[in-house]
């Protein structure tokens, strides 16, 4: 059974932004390596944090969202755990409702970039 | 002098409360899902010290309620939302 997943990780600001995308990519193989199919990404730069993670003030926020078997989860939280570039991490489990959400999120924001365009 | 026995009179009018009924929000407005990625919009149900606010106070009701605290929660895992603070607003 293929469930659809979300996944936001914040990675440390002392990172340059070929490493940054490098650890994007590494996450993303593990993915697609285990037949997960990628849907959505999202990068969205670094921001301040809300209270200090290991002693830093601020990271580099990326979503993914994608669908997968759910053994592969596992699989990437140890991943997580294991890449000390990563602070912080949370994957969720969209329901129906929520990736209804996102996906009228995403039509909103291409309509939006559309009339940008025009 | 009957008359005015049947009226009670006070040194200060007592304030009748017109009390305006709470509505949940998100049955209002047929909102399904609580996002946890916007802070802003958690903030509404936040005091000051960045606590979740109580159902009596926001009228959410109970179905939503548990979803905006899940939704605070995750937020807060991620840096979005402080666990502690002051003065949020």
């Amino acid at each position: 059974m293929l469930n659809q997943y979300e996944t936001v990780f914040i990675a440390t600001p002392v990172l340059s932004e070929s490493q940054m995308k490098e650890a994007v990519a590494k996450f993303k193989k593990i993915v697609t390596d285990s037949k997960g199919e990628i849907v959505y990404e999202e990068d969205w730069g670094l921001k301040k944090l809300a209270y200090p993670i290991q002693k830093k003030s601020t990271g580099f926020y990326h979503l993914i969202e994608f669908r997968a078997e759910p053994d592969l989860i596992a699989k990437l939280e140890v991943e997580y755990r294991r890449d000390e570039r990563i602070l912080r991490f949370l994957t969720m489990k969209m329901e129906k409702y929520a990736v209804a959400y996102a996906e009228k999120k995403r039509a909103r924001k291409s309509a939006e970039q559309k009339q940008e365009n025009e | 002098m009957a008359q005015d026995n049947s009226e009670i009179r006070y040194l200060t009018p007592p304030t009748v409360e017109i009390k305006k009924k709470k509505y949940c929000r998100f049955r209002k407005s047929r909102i399904r899902y609580i996002d946890y990625k916007d802070p802003e919009f958690l903030k509404k149900f936040l005091n000051e010290q960045g606590k979740i606010l109580p159902r009596r106070l926001t009228g959410t009701s109970l179905k939503f309620q548990r979803k905006i605290a899940v939704a605070i929660k995750r937020a807060r895992h991620l840096a979005l939302l402080p666990y502690v603070t002051d003065m949020l607003k």
